[in-house]
């Protein structure tokens, strides 16, 4: 796999974005430095809003940065984004499916766009039906497919094409325990194949459990970064919830607190790991965009 | 910081035939698995067709044939005149399909993977466009069948046809494109196709059911300025051989078409690469 000279698979620095709207500017990643070395796993945590999507959304080409350089498989985003998009597989925090489709037509629409040929195409679709137990249901349109389900079949879309840098966003959320550890499973089994990770999560046990490495992102920036265990030890917390609440405990006098959005970061800085009406981050948000 | 240097893989290459031709089967395959959308295509103008001249036609027809007696001369000199009007809104309302589609696609998470695979730009758009264009001439084809039945009586010769089949073809890419823009545009799936129903309204306001003769002079000024009035002149005076039709009025309703096409597409591709917050 292409990486930058230091076999990293995505390489972040001084990264800045902000949103421009009616309401003003608001400011969401203020300088964001952030490496993933090829081959790991690396878990993007931070309460609602801190732009953990917003991150993912410049890292796949989504979104243009403000300034700063960002490179992923030694490509830069702005200049080659195509070189990009050709390396990469998203799995957005919107199950991207097309639910009039049936399971293997979406697959197979995957392999058709992704030029792999009509006989290696079906291959594939045959062999992602079967790795994520969808076998049964593939000749069913989507839009009969569980949460469960749609979400497994998001991520076999995503791998089609066979991507080295994966960025999977909130793959989890919404799903019952028994999916969330099939997830999981498929993302182990990914690793071992030696494809580089970048996930965002609430859950902070997927992070401890999947994660070579943590960066908490707050306020705009990665406020810590390593091993769960490191991280663990350095704040003298038993889990990783006590890191997360303690690295992400809202400013107690901001006066940037009561101006609301306008101020941007600090503002947003004011939720923790509760529910927010935030529309960036939250866990319902999968729903309402039904 | 220097990145190795690698050359870009083969597959990020564009190729815009094959993934043009991937998203057009694509849209086929949906409109096969949700008919509604292509139902409503024929069903419409059907509908219209049937209102018009049993319902209108007996009184309307002597309006724009002078000397038809009402009743069943008038209609059937009715028939004539509307039958190339629901022909042109066939185009129009499988245009308004194509706006919910592109409305569909950006409501959920697909447009947004779309945007992060390495697939020619213009091929997502396009799918829908082309989809639409090759349904609304199959519903186009349909509609002419039910007025054949009805009684009507086309004089076109060969070329006639081939020019209303080039016409058609022009004005459902100019539509398609300007109402996929209109769909990535509106705010939710429900809402999409309120812009492009408008669109629908224009025929009346112009030659498509009564001759604009017979309008008060600001909504005649309108009428024979505005894009359909050429376009279903030109549609009519085709399907009636060539009689009475104006090569001035012929090259306005291309260049109607064009300029529609162009500014639509210009309008899908910025919306198409346009920021959304993530």
């Amino acid at each position: 796999m292409p990486t930058t000279a230091r076999g990293l698979a995505i390489e972040a620095r001084g990264l800045r974005k902000s949103y421009r709207s009616k309401a003003g500017e608001q400011l969401v990643l203020d300088g964001v430095d952030l490496v993933v070395p090829a081959g790991t796993v690396t878990a993007l945590l931070g309460p609602n809003g801190a732009g953990k999507t917003t991150t993912v959304g410049v890292l796949s080409t989504l979104l243009a940065p403000d300034a700063g350089t960002v490179r992923v498989a030694g490509y830069d985003v702005v200049r080659e984004p195509d070189a990009v998009r050709a390396v990469i597989g998203v799995t957005g925090q919107i199950t991207a499916v097309d639910d009039l489709l049936t399971g293997a037509e979406n697959l197979r629409l995957m392999a058709d766009l992704n030029h792999l040929g009509r006989a290696a195409g079906r291959r594939r679709t045959a062999d992602l039906l079967e790795r994520f137990g969808l076998t049964d249901a593939a000749a069913k349109p989507v839009s009969t497919y569980s949460g469960g389900m749609k979400r497994k079949l998001d991520l076999a879309m995503t791998l089609v094409g066979s991507p080295s840098v994966v960025f999977l966003d909130e793959p989890t959320t919404g799903l019952d325990p028994r999916s969330r550890r099939t997830l999981w499973a498929e993302v182990r089994a990914l690793v071992a194949e030696g494809t580089t990770i970048l996930l965002t999560t609430q859950y902070l046990e997927e992070a401890d459990q999947l994660a070579d490495s943590v960066a908490v992102l707050h306020g705009g920036r990665v406020v810590a970064e390593g091993t769960p265990a490191e991280l663990k030890q350095v704040h003298d917390a038993g889990t990783l919830d006590d890191v997360f609440l303690a690295l992400t405990e809202p400013p107690a006098d901001d006066p940037a607190e009561d101006s609301a959005d306008a101020t941007g970061v600090g503002a947003r800085s004011g939720t923790t790991a509760g529910p927010t009406d935030s529309p960036t981050d939250s866990p319902t948000d999968r729903e309402n965009a039904r | 910081m220097t990145a190795v240097a690698t050359p870009v893989p083969v597959t990020a290459r564009p190729r815009p035939v094959a993934d043009v031709s991937t998203m057009l089967r694509r849209s086929l395959l949906r409109a096969v698995r949700y008919p509604g959308l292509t139902v409503f295509l024929v069903a419409g103008p059907l509908v219209m067709l049937l209102l018009f001249v049993y319902v209108f036609g007996g009184a309307f027809g002597a309006g724009v044939s002078a000397g038809a007696a009402p009743g069943a001369e008038s209609r059937a000199a009715y028939l004539d005149y509307i039958t190339p009007t629901l022909l042109v809104m066939t185009v129009v309302g499988g245009a308004t399909s194509v706006a919910v589609s592109a409305a569909m696609d950006a409501a959920g998470g697909i447009m947004a993977r779309f945007r992060t695979m390495a697939i020619a730009p213009g091929s997502v758009l396009s799918g829908h466009v082309l989809g639409f264009a090759v349904q609304a001439l199959a519903a186009l084809v349909l509609v002419l069948a039910a007025a054949v039945a009805m009684g009507y009586r086309p004089d076109a010769g060969p070329l006639d046809w081939l020019a209303l089949l080039g016409l058609s073809v022009l004005l459902a890419l100019a539509l398609n494109w300007l109402c996929v823009a209109m769909g990535l545009n509106a705010r939710s799936v429900e809402t999409a196709s309120n812009t492009p129903m408008l669109l629908l309204l224009l025929p009346f306001l112009g030659s498509g059911f009564v001759p604009v003769e017979t309008m008060p002079t600001p909504v005649r000024w309108f009428a024979e300025h505005q894009p359909f009035t050429p376009i279903i002149e030109t549609a009519r005076g085709l399907l009636a051989g060539g009689a009475g039709l104006e090569g001035s009025v012929a090259v306005q309703a291309v260049a109607w078409c064009v300029v529609i096409g162009v500014a639509g597409y210009a309008w899908a591709r910025a919306l198409f690469r346009r920021e959304r917050r993530a």
